[in-house]
C-alpha cells in the first residue's frame, strides 16, 4: 500500500462544471457559507416545458460523474449502467442532473476547496477541518439552489441510493412542491447506530494516520492515505454480502498455503487493499470525515418532531422505495419503515425488495429487477405527469 | 406476468379473471382505491387506465410486486395481515380484496381494517358452499378440488374458506351493510341466482360483495 501520495491541489486539479452562488447558504449549524459552489454534470436536454429533469443524488463516495468517464480515475461513470441513452433513466427522454454534494471534493464547496471568510473573501488556503459541519438537509438546499439556477421549477424525479437515498427523502420532505416523484434506493430515514459505529472506525483510522496532521495534511504536502484506505476497506466490507465475498474470493490464497504473516495472503485481502489504494487517489480525507458525519446526523423523523409520517404529511410526491434482500447496511426493514410512514401519510408509494445476494452494492450493479422497477415506475409517473 | 403463466393465487391464467370487470364496475370513476393482494396489478391496471382511479396495491408475492411496479402501477410489497394498520382512517374510497380473504391469517381483522381505511370495501372469495364442493366432500370423503379451489389441501394458500351464507353472517355480526352482492361463476360471470342467498350459496362459485360501515 502506498504511504504518502502528493497532496491534491485544493481539489481544483480538474476543471469542474460549477455554479457559484455569491449569496451563499446558511447551514443548519448556523454558519453562512459564502460563496457556495456547486459542481455538477448534466446529460440529455431540458425540454421546452422544463418538465423532464431528473436529479440524481450520489452516495457517500460518489460524485457528479454519473454517466461518463471519471476525469481522475478514467473509469466509467458510477451509474452508467442505469443512466444513458436507452437506459432505465433514459437520457434521450430525460434531462439528468447530478451535483457533487456539499462537503465533497469534486468541485463543490467542501474541505479541500478554498476557505472564505464571513464576507466571502478567499483566504488562500483550503478549508480543511475548518469546514463547517453539514447535514443532508444542507446538501439538499445546495442542490435546490442549483436546480433553481438551471431554471427548473419542478423536478420530474429525484433518484438516489444509500446517502443519495437520504437526500431523496429529504428533498421530498423539504420541497414537496418541487418534486413530482422520488426513488429512494437502499436507504433509511435515519442512520442506524450500527452504521454510525462503522463510520467511526473509518474516522478513527484517518485520525490515527501520522500523515493526517490533525487534518492539516495540506500544509505538510501529505495525505493520510493509509488511514483513508483503511476507512474505505472497512466501509467496502459493509457494502458487500457474505455470499458476494465468498463467491468472489472464498478462502483462496494468492500464494501457496504457507502460514505467514505477509500482506496479501488471501485474495480478499489484496482486493480490499486495491479498493483502499485506488480510493485515496480520488477522495479527500477531510471530505470523508465531513460527509460521514452528515450521514450520521441524518434523522428525518427527528427533524419532524419524532414522527416520520409527519415529514410526509399530505405529500403529493409519488414514491418508489427499493431495497435489496441481502443489504445488511441498509436492510429492507429500514425501507419498510419509510413505506409505513408514507402509508400513514396516505402517500402514493410503490415498494419493491429486490432479491439479490450482492449486498448494499447491488444498487450500483447489473440487477435487471432494479432496472425494470426504475424504468417502469418512471413510465407510470410520466403518464400521470402528462395527465396533469 | 407473462401470458399464459398461471396466476399464483388461483393457478389459472389471468385472462380468465372476468370477475375483475365486475369489480371495476362497482368502483366510481376517479375515486381512491386500495387493492389488497393485487397480484401483478391486473385489476389496478383496469381501474387506473379505464376508470381514472388513483389506485394503489398491496401484494405479498415479490415477483408480482416487481411486475406491477414495472408496469408503472403503485404497488407495495406488504402483508395484508400486518400492514393495513399503518394506513389512516378513510384514506380510500374503496378497499378491494379479490379472491384473497380466504388466504389471510385473520380475515375478520382484515375486513375490519378495510372498512376503517376505506369508505367501502369490495370483497370476492370462492364459495365453499357450492354444490360441487359439497358433493365432492360427501362422495369422495376428500378435500374438494374445483376450478375455483384447484390446489391440493397441502399446497393451498387458502386457510379460511367460507360460504356466501357464512359471509352474510359475518357482515351482520360485525355491522357491515351489504350494499350490493353477486353470485359469480368461475368465469367471473354473474349467475342467475344472485337474487336468492340460498340458491347463490349452492350455485355460485364465487361471492362478490360491496360493503360499507353501518
Amino acid at each position: 500500500m502506498q504511504r504518502a501520495a502528493p497532496a491534491p491541489a485544493l481539489g481544483d486539479a480538474v476543471a469542474h462544471q460549477t455554479e457559484t452562488f455569491a449569496e451563499g447558504l446558511r447551514l443548519d449549524c448556523g454558519t453562512l457559507l459564502r460563496p457556495l459552489k456547486v459542481a455538477y454534470r448534466t446529460y440529455g436536454r431540458l425540454n421546452e416545458s422544463r418538465s423532464n429533469a431528473i436529479l440524481i443524488c450520489h452516495a457517500l463516495t460518489g460524485d457528479q460523474y454519473v454517466a461518463e468517464r471519471h476525469p481522475v480515475t478514467g473509469k466509467p461513470g458510477w451509474w452508467e449502467i442505469m443512466v444513458g441513452p436507452g437506459r432505465p433513466i433514459d437520457t434521450n427522454r430525460f434531462f439528468v442532473i447530478c451535483a457533487n454534494v456539499l462537503g465533497g471534493c469534486m468541485g463543490s464547496s467542501g474541505p479541500p476547496s478554498e476557505m472564505t471568510d464571513a464576507e466571502g473573501r478567499p483566504q488562500g488556503r483550503p478549508w480543511g477541518t475548518a469546514f463547517p459541519p453539514v447535514t443532508i438537509r444542507d446538501m439538499v438546499r445546495a442542490q435546490a439552489m442549483l436546480i433553481e439556477r438551471l431554471g427548473i421549477p419542478k423536478l420530474f424525479s429525484v433518484i438516489g441510493g444509500s446517502m443519495g437515498g437520504m437526500q431523496v427523502l429529504e428533498w421530498a420532505a423539504l420541497f414537496p412542491g418541487r418534486v413530482f416523484s422520488a426513488i429512494p434506493i437502499a436507504t433509511a430515514a435515519w442512520h442506524s447506530a450500527q452504521n454510525i459505529a462503522f463510520h467511526e472506525i473509518g474516522r478513527q483510522a484517518i485520525h490515527a494516520d501520522p500523515n493526517f496532521h490533525g487534518g492539516e495534511y495540506w500544509r505538510h504536502g501529505t495525505i493520510p492515505a493509509r488511514g483513508l484506505a483503511v476507512a474505505r476497506m472497512t466501509a467496502h466490507i459493509t457494502y458487500l454480502s457474505e455470499q458476494a465475498l465468498a463467491r468472489k474470493f472464498g478462502r483462496r490464497l494468492r500464494t501457496g498455503p504457507m502460514l505467514t504473516f505477509d500482506n496479501d495472503l488471501f485474495e480478499v485481502e489484496s482486493y480490499l487493499q486495491h479498493q483502499g489504494s485506488t480510493f485515496v487517489q480520488r477522495f479527500d480525507a477531510n471530505s470523508y470525515l465531513t460527509i460521514t458525519r452528515a450521514m450520521d446526523f441524518f434523522d428525518l423523523a427527528a427533524e419532524h418532531g419524532g414522527s416520520l409520517g409527519e415529514a410526509f404529511r399530505a405529500t403529493p410526491v409519488r414514491f418508489c422505495v427499493i431495497s435489496f434482500s441481502s443489504d445488511w447496511l441498509f436492510p429492507t426493514a429500514m425501507s419498510r419503515e419509510i413505506v409505513r410512514a408514507l402509508n400513514a401519510a396516505a402517500a402514493n408509494v410503490s415498494f419493491v425488495e429486490i432479491t439479490s445476494d450482492k449486498g448494499h452494492d447491488a444498487f450500483l450493479l447489473d440487477e435487471p429487477d432494479l432496472f425494470r422497477t426504475v424504468s417502469g415506475f418512471l413510465k407510470g409517473a410520466a403518464e400521470r405527469w402528462s395527465r396533469g | 406476468m407473462a401470458d399464459g403463466e398461471p396466476n399464483l393465487r388461483s393457478g389459472r391464467p389471468l385472462s380468465d379473471r372476468l370477475d375483475l370487470r365486475l369489480i371495476a364496475e362497482m368502483v366510481e370513476p376517479r375515486s381512491r382505491v386500495l387493492d389488497i393482494g393485487c397480484g401483478d396489478g391486473a385489476l389496478l391496471d383496469i381501474l387506473v387506465h379505464e376508470r381514472g382511479v388513483d389506485g394503489r396495491g398491496i401484494e405479498i408475492d415479490m415477483r408480482e410486486v416487481a411486475a406491477a411496479v414495472a408496469q408503472g402501477l403503485a404497488v407495495i410489497h406488504a402483508d395484508a395481515d400486518t400492514d393495513l394498520a399503518f394506513y389512516p382512517d378513510a384514506a380510500f374510497d374503496y378497499v378491494i380484496l379479490s379472491r384473497t380473504l380466504q388466504a389471510t391469517e385473520r380475515p375478520r381483522e382484515v375486513l375490519a381494517q378495510m372498512l376503517r381505511i376505506g369508505r367501502r370495501a369490495i370483497v370476492s372469495f370462492p364459495n365453499f358452499g357450492h354444490w360441487r364442493v359439497r358433493l365432492a366432500l360427501v362422495t369422495t370423503g376428500r378435500m374438494p378440488r374445483t376450478p375455483a379451489l384447484d390446489r391440493p389441501w397441502y399446497d393451498t394458500p387458502n386457510i379460511h374458506l367460507c360460504t356466501i351464507s357464512d359471509f352474510f353472517d359475518l357482515c351482520a355480526m360485525d355491522g357491515y351493510v351489504v350494499e350490493r352482492w353477486l353470485g359469480v361463476d368461475d368465469q367471473g360471470k354473474r349467475t342467475p341466482w344472485r337474487r336468492n342467498r340460498r340458491l347463490a350459496n349452492l350455485f355460485a362459485e364465487q361471492g362478490l360483495f360491496l360493503l360499507r360501515r353501518r
